[in-house]
């Protein structure tokens, strides 16, 4: 019993030692599970929205969704630049098990060139994981066919459906369109990535890239939903992109065609403004390139030949290409001569063929000495100075001027400055002056300079463009408009903005312009030979600009030189004369003259002053 | 026989369930049966849709439901006496089954944790989940309470041995787990809290040479992602950065059933098993948790009330035992999965999916069942 009673005691004992550790651990319990759940409280309810941010982000891939880009019409309506279903072999190299091999296959199936693997490994780098690679561009029908049936062969390897950029005319457009590229690491600015989301093709050169902002359009956006893997599994919502706006132009693809065929082989560009808006119809320069070439990336090979051509294909000779403007410059500082006071319409300078500076001996000669081997009259007024091209009384007029007041003359009409044109890259020539001689080369201004640049030659240097405006200032009596390509975006039509502003009285103008007309409509007019089966009027200047210097003594003998020593032509011109239109400028690379560029301009305004009759 | 009298004088404490003559026949603790139940259901609900409505899974997990109720039931059945009787024998072959692994066992995902005898393959260190604390319990039982310092020694031999196999495996969930579940009886037993103070200070102490000498590179991996997950955002950091998103995501009504974002577009690892809480959590939201903590608290206070009622030593410090042990697996799932411990691979009770893990855990609470009703009512009362 005693035993019992012991055991009793000892079993009352551990159950009030365990009931302790059972009281303690109880409230433990009790703490940790408070503990634990305000966790989740914390997470659920006052962490949700971030933690609720973060899903979405898991599990919502937005995708840019690219607008279509926006096209390209003439001023008839024709498109110059479309889209054009296009299909792409492209590879997804992670599901490919051996991509070499499947490489080599592809490569004897359809024929894939070193460019082709090279484009493709270049690609590829620059493209995220477990996306297509594009392998080779517009898959024409057969191939579209030969990959169809050898399907099973290729795992991983996808055609892709997409819209390229096309331009129908070719190279015929070339340089005003520009063209479109694939986007490189330095195409768009940091601050633009995403403005470019989904986009593969940018503007790179021209119009398209001029125009860049509102051919481009606007993303649209698709909220797909994803797993972790990525996998795109179910479309949430989705905006339509905007697609870019249509560009209408100025250009008269027809026209354009008059002036390239007009061209035919020679190097040289052509420009004709619209002189009531600056509105520019035509555009051409000579050789151009084949834009479609660039779209979706030029072989090597290709762009090589381009970059190293002697003939240089790549420069838009409209806007870049910088020229002494030569006699093309004279109308101009004639009406700078009668402005300023220094001759007046009745000025007659004598014309020995050659000029001199007092207290020089050093002669200047006219152009027409080589041929006559004497001047074009004893004595020879504005008029016919400007029709006959006389560099004697442009000499002499220079010389009256001064090298300040002609420079200054001259930046009235545009040479020298930027246009301003809707293009890019557009070079501004060299309008030289005292000041421009001093801080460019550094020496001080000599007089003979002076009479050097009164021909447009030295070194002065315009662009084809600057010519067309200057001829349009003249044409329109002292006002032009800045050239413009894209006449009217989404519609919505650009206003002509004015440019140049030169006043003079009318009187002035008039002797001016009759000294260009003359020029095609005397006898003794240096673009006589354009004047037959006229039956509209047209003023024009030609213009013979030296690419080599010819020593004192020397005479220039064209045979002699070599073709790209020869002299440039050129030819300016508007029609019709008693209510202008169109001002043209044609300048033909080494051509010997300005006998090569106006039969050009003549084309053109064949085609333009007959246009509305057919 | 010799607690007669004290098992009488509690009679009137009764609860529900053994008033119910067939719950009682049964030996079905009624409150602790309904949260079990209750949880199953839970879980159930859960991994349909965190299976990403797999049939072949539902069915699996009804068949493991079936047999672990099963098991509770039969365990139920068996007697405390018996219980003591047979602990030191099933230590024993827990241990050398243990030690069997260590030298026969079969690999998975770099782990030897698999005995395979032909017929089956299990994991001995689940038997030790439950064999550890019986041992423990009946060696400490045999002696007086508080144990002195010899019998303590041996306990914590018998704590130490088993883990440490385990740990080597390696499967430091289990090994916490199955040491838990033996400190937890000497925690019972009345081990003073000088002891206890000394145990935690050596914990702390031994911190340093266990990350040198002991844990995995794995394992270390996972303790340093949990203080900066964003360190490994793709490895071991993805797992506590997308469980916490899909809890953080819920809310306090949830996305909805099936329509967690997170789980069903399996951004979620794990989803079914070890972090089937954080589905729950971004489906049913806050409310959804906090219904599935008051199951899991009335389950543990009651568990603790069957221990509090316990008939012996070895049954109090038994039963204690399985409530911590319990407890223990819980906290180390609810942490890790919201971030709070690191990831070491240990089910949510009741809800996870998975035959194994489930069933030994059912014994543990078939086992408590039978403390509950082991009451001297047909047995010593006439």
């Amino acid at each position: 019993m005693a035993r019992q009673l012991n055991q009793m005691q000892d079993w009352a004992r551990e159950t009030r030692l365990t009931h302790g550790r059972i009281v303690v651990l109880t409230v433990l319990m009790l703490a940790v599970m408070a503990g634990l759940l305000y966790r989740y409280f914390y997470l659920q309810i006052i962490q949700n929205e971030t933690f609720r941010a973060q899903s979405d982000r898991n599990r919502i891939a937005v995708r840019a969704v690219a607008p279509t880009r926006g096209v390209i019409v003439d001023r008839e309506g024709r498109l110059v630049a479309e889209n054009l279903p296009s299909f792409t072999l492209a590879l997804t190299p992670e599901r490919i098990t051996d991509l070499d091999g499947t490489l080599d296959a592809l490569s004897e199936l359809l024929a894939l060139t070193p460019d082709n693997l090279a484009l493709f490994s270049e690609t590829r780098k620059r493209t995220r994981p477990l996306s297509p690679v594009p392998l080779k561009y517009r898959l024409n029908e057969s191939e579209r066919a030969l990959l169809a049936v050898n399907k099973h062969r290729f795992e991983g390897v996808s055609i892709l459906s997409e819209l390229t950029r096309h331009y129908p005319e070719g190279p015929l457009l070339g340089h005003a369109l520009g063209y479109v590229g694939r986007i490189g690491k330095d195409d768009i600015a940091p601050s633009d990535t995403e403005q470019y989301r989904g986009i593969t093709h940018i503007g790179k050169v021209g119009l398209e890239a001029y125009y860049e902002q509102w051919l481009r359009g606007e993303l649209g956006v698709s909220r797909i939903e994803t797993n972790a893997r990525g996998v795109e599994l179910e479309v949430v919502d989705r905006i339509e992109p905007t697609p870019g706006s249509q560009l209408a132009l100025h250009l008269d693809v027809a026209l354009q065609r008059v002036a390239a065929e007009a061209l035919g082989d020679m190097r040289g560009a052509v420009v004709a403004i619209d002189t009531r808006s600056g509105g520019v119809l035509a555009a051409f320069s000579n050789p151009g390139y084949d834009p479609n070439k660039f779209v979706n990336g030029i072989s090597f090979g290709d762009y090589a030949l381009l970059r190293d051509s002697r003939d240089a294909p790549l420069l838009n000779r409209v806007i870049q290409g910088q020229y002494p403007p030569a006699s093309t410059i004279k109308p101009m500082l004639g009406l700078a001569g009668l402005n300023r006071g220094v001759i007046d319409v009745d000025t007659l300078v004598a014309d020995p063929g050659y000029y001199t500076l007092p207290g020089d001996d050093r002669r200047y000669r006219d152009w027409i000495l080589r041929i006559r081997g004497t001047g074009h009259a004893d004595f020879m007024n504005l008029r016919d100075s400007i029709a006959q091209s006389c560099d004697v009384y442009f000499y002499e007029l220079a010389n009256r001027l001064g090298i300040d007041a002609l420079s200054d003359s001259l930046y009235e009409f545009g040479i020298g400055s930027l246009t301003g044109v809707d293009l890019p890259s557009e070079k501004r020539g060299i309008l030289p002056s005292a000041q421009w001689k001093r801080e460019a080369i550094g020496s001080s201004w000599y007089g003979g300079e002076t009479l050097i640049v009164g021909i447009g030659q030295g070194y002065m240097l315009a662009t084809p463009l600057q010519l067309a405006v200057a001829t349009s200032a003249v044409a329109m009596r002292g006002t032009a408009y800045k050239p413009q390509l894209v006449a009217s975006i989404a519609g919505e039509v650009v206003i002509p903005e004015p440019l140049l502003s030169v006043s003079a009285p009318t009187e002035y103008w008039d002797e001016i312009v009759a000294g260009m007309v003359d020029t095609i409509f005397a006898p003794r007019g240096t673009a006589a030979g354009m004047r037959r089966g006229l039956d509209y009027t047209v003023a024009g200047k030609t213009g013979t600009a030296q690419v080599v210097g010819i020593a004192q003594d020397a005479t220039y003998d064209e045979e002699s030189l070599s073709e790209y020593q020869r002299n440039h032509g050129w030819f300016i011109a508007f029609a019709p004369v008693e209510s202008p239109e169109i001002a043209i400028a044609v300048l033909t690379e080494n051509s010997g003259g300005g006998s090569s560029a106006y039969p050009v301009a003549r084309s053109m305004l064949d085609y333009w002053m007959t246009r509305h009759e057919s | 026989m010799s607690h007669d009298f004290e098992r009488v004088s509690q009679v009137s404490s009764r609860d529900l369930g053994s008033r119910i003559a067939v719950l009682r026949f049964l030996h079905i603790d009624l409150w602790l049966f309904i949260p079990l139940a209750a949880l199953s259901m839970a879980g159930l609900v859960v991994l349909y849709s965190a299976s990403g409505q797999s049939e072949v899974m539902m069915t699996a997990q009804i068949r493991n439901l079936f047999v672990a109720f099963f098991v509770l039931l039969l365990t139920a059945q068996l007697r405390v006496e018996t219980l003591k009787i047979v602990s030191p024998y099933i230590f024993a072959i827990g241990v050398a089954l243990l030690i069997g692994v260590a030298f026969f066992g079969v690999g998975a995902k770099g782990a030897q944790r698999w005995l395979n005898l032909g017929f089956i393959r299990f994991q001995p260190s689940e038997i030790m989940k439950v064999a550890m604390p019986l041992a423990v319990a009946w060696w400490l039982s045999k002696k007086a309470l508080p144990p002195s310092a010899k019998p303590l020694v041996i306990a914590a031999l018998m704590v130490a041995v088993p883990s440490l196999l385990i740990l080597r495996q390696p499967d430091l969930g289990t090994s916490l787990l199955v040491a838990s579940s033996g400190l937890a009886v000497i925690y019972m037993a009345g081990i003073q809290w000088r002891y206890i103070l000394s145990l935690l200070i050596a914990a702390v102490l031994s911190i340093w040479p266990a990350w040198v000498f002991v844990l995995k590179d794995y394992q270390k991996q996972r303790v340093l992602t949990l203080f900066n997950p964003e360190s490994d955002r793709l490895g071991a950091g993805w797992n506590i950065i997308q469980s916490k998103t899909a809890i953080g995501s819920g809310g306090w009504e949830g996305l909805g059933w099936t329509r967690g974002s997170q789980a069903q577009l399996d951004f979620l690892p794990e989803g079914h098993t070890d972090f089937i809480i954080a589905v729950l959590a971004e489906e049913f939201g806050f409310r959804g948790v906090s219904l599935l903590f008051l199951l899991y608290a009335a389950i543990l206070l009651r568990g603790l009330a069957i221990t509090w009622n316990a008939q012996s030593s070895f049954a109090r410090l038994l039963a204690g035992a399985l409530v911590t042990t319990f407890f223990f697996g819980l906290v180390v799932n609810l942490g890790m999965v919201s971030g709070l411990l690191p990831v070491v691979g240990v089910p949510l009770p009741m809800v996870s999916y998975g035959g194994t893990a489930m069933v030994s855990m059912m014994v543990a609470f078939g086992i408590l069942m039978a403390i509950s009703t082991d009451k001297p009512v047909t047995r010593t009362m006439r």
